[in-house]
């Protein structure tokens, strides 16, 4: 009974993920409008709510998936996978007005390699400050701290040992967390309320996931301009940081 | 008809998924560089092309609108798929790294911002 359960929930997972996202949205704008009175939004709480399970998934299964590590909701996997993730990121361009791109399209440009240098430079100094030596190490924590994908692309090329690129990518990790969880807390202060701030603040924070997931949790409408930005980010960081960053360490140390 | 809709946003997004992966490995990496972005401005492109704006409330809109209206769900099911496990357990230095950088990046956001208001 159980194991045709399993096999059928997984011949049918994204019907299956669909639910239990649903299920979730339906709890979070619940608790939103009745325990947060309203001043949380619904898809914040959904968001955080969704990290607290992958936790709880994680430390159950000890896998890397969150709760698609169970065989019954392995759908989630595919609807919170790349693929979908990309899909819909794109879909919000619909109805991006080209004005709003154009006018903070230098800043929004410039903020990429602004917003890489800063986390490598953060990354390496936190590094330094916990007693490693070696600039390839060094490097590739400054590297997890712009993601967790430029993290490992630039140990694996420096050859650093696998406990610093698990490192590298627990610091990647933390980031797109906190970014998630912490942006819609801090949005008004840092005045994240127009598309020209929502450029800039996807290019200096660069983690797709994280800027994605904090701005749907502050303003759903901001969510392309953050997004365009953020998706060079990585790929600035991985050319970067095995060359350029790299040997700048090298040579300061 | 919708389905024109969904078409229209399925090729785009791989066509500039594919050129981003094209332009990284050009560049020798393992990483796709903008694919996302690529796509994301041959969407907004095609659909203000004079003489035949797609808005949301026509049949083909429709069917792009309805994706980006999925866009928050399908952020919830990738937060419920992160290693967030690993990130809270990564170790001390992992996580004041991961911390100092994201704080830093969000003090210099509105620093930016303003350049980017001046006229």
């Amino acid at each position: 009974m159980s194991e045709r359960l399993v096999k059928f929930a997984g011949d049918n997972g994204l019907l299956v993920a669909f639910v239990f996202v649903g299920a979730i949205m339906v709890v979070a704008y619940w608790l939103s409008r009745h325990a947060a009175r309203g001043k949380v939004h619904g898809s914040a709480i959904a968001i955080a709510l969704g990290l607290l399970i992958a936790f709880w998934a994680g430390a159950d299964t000890g896998g890397k998936n969150g709760v698609a590590d169970y065989p019954l909701l392995a759908g989630i996997g595919v609807l919170g996978g790349n693929m979908f993730r990309d899909f819909a990121i794109v879909s919000t361009a619909f109805g991006v007005r080209m004005d709003d791109l154009r006018k903070a399209g230098l800043i929004g440009a410039l903020s990429v390699p602004i917003g890489v240098i800063l986390s490598f430079a953060v990354g390496a100094v936190v590094a330094l400050a916990f007693g490693l030596t070696d600039p390839a190490e060094i490097t590739t924590i400054g590297a997890g701290a712009a993601t967790y994908i430029v993290g490992p692309v630039t140990g694996a090329s420096l050859g650093v040992s696998s406990q610093i690129i698990s490192l590298s990518i627990a610091a990647g990790l933390v980031k797109a967390v906190l970014v998630m969880v912490a942006t819609p807390l801090v949005a008004r202060r840092i005045g994240l309320d127009n598309p020209a701030s929502a450029m800039v603040y996807g290019g200096l924070m660069g983690t797709t996931s994280g800027v994605t997931g904090g701005l749907a949790a502050t303003d759903p409408r901001l969510v392309p301009y953050g997004a365009m930005t953020s998706t060079f980010y990585t790929g600035l960081g991985c050319l970067l940081g095995p060359s350029l960053i790299y040997l700048v360490i090298r040579s300061l140390l | 008809m919708p389905i024109l809709g969904v078409a229209l946003l399925a090729a785009c997004t791989l066509v500039g998924l594919f050129a981003g992966d094209l332009l990284g490995a050009a560049l020798g990496l393992e990483a796709n560089v903008g694919g996302v972005g690529i796509a994301m401005l041959l969407l907004i492109a095609l659909t203000n092309l004079p003489g035949r704006r797609l808005g949301p409330e026509t049949p083909a809109g429709s069917g792009v609108q309805f994706w980006s209206l999925m866009y928050i769900p399908i952020i919830v099911a990738m937060a419920a798929k992160q290693n967030v496990f690993a990130a809270v357990s990564g170790g001390v230095m992992a996580a004041v790294a991961g911390v100092a950088a994201t704080l830093a990046a969000f003090a210099l956001v509105p620093v930016l911002s303003r350049w980017a208001q001046r006229p």
